[in-house]
């Protein structure tokens, strides 16, 4: 398993904290929803970094307040062929206007990645021999493309009024 | 009886288990298996097939013999076996 | 018809070299069965009962005939020689190879063809009306937002992983040959009371298990917010539909769970939100692919319905022909001809190579080189002047191309069936073939006249029979193929479900049970009505008894 953020290959600072247990007393914690709801005010109150980690029915209007403090949403993919975490990171980014570290996790298939990078993730839980350089690839997938997101780059049509 | 029949990957086409594991695409050079023993047992080897990409879908099916001919019991892997049931006619080998 | 420029060409190359670099991942090993599945399903290939099947889109059914030439060369090449047209005014190759697959794509994109998202969990091509463009009643040319809609939807980043497949279909005319209303999102082109032109939205129509017409979600929406409101409807699909059953993951069974007012007012909420973003329309994009479609430069000719007149009382087969298959143009002097893939003898819809390449000649010298699909299985020539229409006739009937049964019983529709398909339960081309062979009197079946019949051969609904006039649907009773009965359906702006009529018969009794509801219609119809129309006046128990008869209409299991 890898973590590539910003498409380099990084570390990961964060400890994943599960619903039945204690939060650590430091340290950058990722809680689940049931955590975060029940433990808002400590989490807020935190020094170091803090993240929330939805599962694929949970979407991003049962965050609330505190939404543009957590440094990460991490958004769960249970099956690669669940996509609701592509509309969730769409609203994250576009309606909620959340700027944190936006993180794929789970079944994560090297063959969706260009679409997550479009849908505004910017950091992959990946699992494969030689992460970097595949998820460089797969990233690569596309140059062109049709629908505006908020990854701020060209769409075609943009492309095709500069001409 | 049974045998086993799948479907190769690269290609597509209908193939039946021989006793070697091997895959031919004739019902007729396929192995004929008397027993669910061997059934089981055949199809623990067909999964190895299906790990080295060579085959997809392994699965047993019932085939009756009949003067010296196989023919699947179902219809529908019948028609796997034989080929569609229409316009055979109109079928141009492209090898 | 639209060209693809620069960026066009460039998406459809770097697709097929991601399918050739899955498929070299799926052979060496790296990905699994179930993780390429999805993937070679959104480059359109299947693994059927004998090969793979490669379904190829037809953009809201448009093709030129460089296209069609390119579609009979992958059949000689890569094929057995033959296609099949589909209900989605697609083509379908059925002994395609794997390995083969990537290099097929790449000659199909080198005449602007592709094989994106004709299946998998996203959207599908999107369908229309054959006539587009060119029937005397139509409104507006829905082309313009059907090729908005497919840039819009193709590799879309958001709805490449939906719940279940997502179909979309647009009218421009009163008359709906698109089946909007069975679709997952139908667009109606009509102007509201200001006379501004723009969409009425439908919404969780579709066949399959659970057949639906489809809810108004919207009574009129303007062109330029066409795309932000379809990603409205799509977003809340993807965050709510049901992913726990397969059966039960299409947009209607949500919008039917919900209800139609709540599912609009998720919509609405998220629509306010997008709808001045970066998908509205600017009148000038409209415009630009609104100037792909503008209609040909046509000469100034006269109407020659007169003429046409005496030369088909001098020639019946003619007369017929032009009865059934012909159809009023916008233009004078001009001619809609269609073409049914229905002869008897053929398997409805398929096509071989050498048709193929004759019927682009034909549009070549006829009809300005264009050719339409419709969702009927069958093609038509757009442009063709009426000066020609004796002259292509000939050829075509030359070719057995000229079968006069449009929109009647022999213009079946038709499933691949178990003869193909992996998900069959039956076997629907010998039905389709033996019902043929028992209505061969055209005479007869001009007298009948428009009667829609359409099989599936399990109950996915392939071959549309909740809306056939009478629709077939096999079934597998005790490991036999048994088929069932529906009466009164209908697919156009009417749209309606059949109704079952009674226990399922084997294959060799529906072809007299076909004679014995046609027999009864004779018998019932007034003043020339349709046999829809008829029935819908007198009911299904006139025709439950002349099938089963009056002593054993009983259903028995």
């Amino acid at each position: 398993m890898a973590l590539i953020k910003n498409g380099e290959l990084a570390d990961d600072s964060f400890v994943f904290v599960d619903d039945d247990a204690a939060l650590p007393p430091n340290g950058a914690v990722i809680v689940g929803l049931a955590l975060w709801q029940t433990s808002r005010e400590d989490l807020l109150q935190r020094s170091e970094a803090i993240g929330l980690v939805l599962k694929s029915d949970q979407p991003p209007e049962l965050i609330g307040d505190g939404l543009q403090q957590l440094a990460v949403i991490a958004l769960e993919f249970p099956a690669f062929r669940d996509g609701r975490a592509y509309s969730y990171a769409r609203l994250l980014r576009e309606k909620y206007d959340f700027r944190g570290e936006l993180r794929a996790v789970g079944d994560v298939l090297l063959e969706q990645l260009h679409f997550m990078v479009r849908t505004g993730f910017d950091a992959f839980d990946i699992q494969s021999d030689d992460s970097l350089a595949d998820f460089e690839v797969a990233a690569a997938d596309f140059s062109v493309w049709y629908q505006p997101t908020a990854d701020g780059r060209d769409t075609a049509l943009e492309l095709r009024r500069r001409q | 009886m049974q045998m086993i029949i799948a479907s190769r990957l690269v290609d597509g086409r209908v193939v039946f288990m021989d006793a070697e594991a091997g895959w031919p695409v004739s019902i007729d050079d396929g192995v004929l298996l008397d027993t669910e023993e061997d059934t089981e047992r055949l199809l623990v080897v067909a999964e190895k097939a299906v790990q080295n990409c060579e085959i997809v879908d392994p699965y047993p099916i019932e085939v009756v013999v009949e003067n010296g001919e196989r023919r699947p019991a179902e219809v529908r892997e019948a028609i796997r076996a034989f080929g569609p049931s229409v316009r055979t006619d109109q079928l141009v080998e492209s090898e | 018809m639209y060209r693809y420029d620069e960026f066009d060409d460039k998406l459809v190359g770097e697709r097929v070299e991601q399918f050739r670099r899955q498929v070299e991942r799926r052979l060496a090993g790296e990905l699994s069965e179930d993780q390429f599945k999805p993937l070679r399903l959104m480059n359109g290939l299947y693994m059927q009962l004998h090969a793979y099947m490669l379904r190829v889109n037809v953009p809201y059914g448009s093709l030129s005939s460089k296209q069609m030439r390119a579609f009979a060369h992958i059949a000689r090449t890569y094929d057995k020689g033959f296609g099949h047209f589909t209900t989605r005014q697609n083509i379908q190759y059925n002994w395609v190879k794997l390995e083969e697959t990537p290099d097929l794509l790449r000659e199909l994109a080198d005449v602007e063809v592709t094989a994106i998202q004709s299946s998998g969990n996203c959207v599908r091509n999107i369908t229309s009306d054959q006539y587009a463009g060119r029937a005397e009643e139509e409104l507006a040319d829905p082309r313009i937002y059907c090729e908005l809609l497919r840039q819009y939807s193709v590799l879309h980043p958001e709805f490449s992983y939906l719940p279940r497949k997502f179909k979309i279909a647009v009218t421009g005319s009163p008359t709906d040959r698109a089946a909007v209303a069975l679709h997952d999102i139908g667009l109606r082109m009509h102007r509201n009371d200001a006379g501004e032109m723009g969409f009425e939205v439908l919404v969780g129509g579709g066949q399959g298990r659970t057949p639906f017409i489809a809810h108004t979600i919207r009574e009129w929406l303007a062109p330029e917010h066409v795309l932000s409101y379809v990603e409205a409807i799509l977003r809340i699909y993807n965050i709510f539909g049901r992913r726990d059953n397969i059966n039960k993951a299409r947009i209607k069974i949500i919008v039917n769970q919900m209800g139609i007012d709540k599912y609009r007012e998720l919509v609405d909420e998220e629509w306010e939100r997008i709808r001045d973003g970066a998908l509205k329309l600017p009148q000038e994009e409209i415009d630009r692919i609104d100037a792909y479609f503008a209609p040909p430069v046509y000469e100034t000719l006269e109407d020659l319905t007169t003429e046409l007149g005496a030369l088909r009382e001098a020639d019946t087969d003619f007369d017929r022909w032009m009865g059934s298959n012909v159809i009023a143009h916008k233009i004078d002097g001009y001619s809609i001809v269609n073409i049914t893939l229905k002869a008897p003898g053929r398997v409805p819809g398929d096509i071989n190579a050498d048709d193929m390449d004759a019927i682009a000649d034909l549009a070549d010298r006829y009809s300005l080189g264009e050719i339409r699909v419709s969702h009927r299985q069958n093609l038509t020539l757009v442009d063709v002047q009426q000066r020609d229409l004796h002259t292509l006739w000939q050829e075509l009937d030359a070719l057995t191309l000229a079968t006069p049964n449009l929109g009647q019983l022999t213009d079946i529709i038709c499933c691949p069936g178990l003869d193909y398909c992996n998900l069959a339960n039956a076997r629907s081309i010998p039905l389709a073939d033996d019902i043929n062979q028992h209505f061969l009197d055209v005479d007869h079946l001009a007298l009948v006249g428009d009667l829609t019949v359409n099989i599936s051969g399990c109950m996915n609904a392939c071959g549309h029979h909740h809306v056939g006039n009478i629709g077939i649907l096999g079934v597998d009773k005790r490991g036999k193929e048994y088929f069932q009965l529906t009466l009164g359906g209908s697919s156009d702006e009417g749209a309606s479900l059949g109704d079952r009529l009674g226990r399922g018969l084997p294959q060799e009794e529906v072809p007299g049970a076909i004679e014995a509801i046609v027999d009864c219609y004779l018998e019932v119809r007034e003043d020339g009505e349709r046999f829809l129309d008829a029935y819908r006046r007198v009911g299904i128990e006139p025709f439950k008894d002349a099938v089963y008869g009056t002593a054993d209409n009983k259903e028995v299991a």
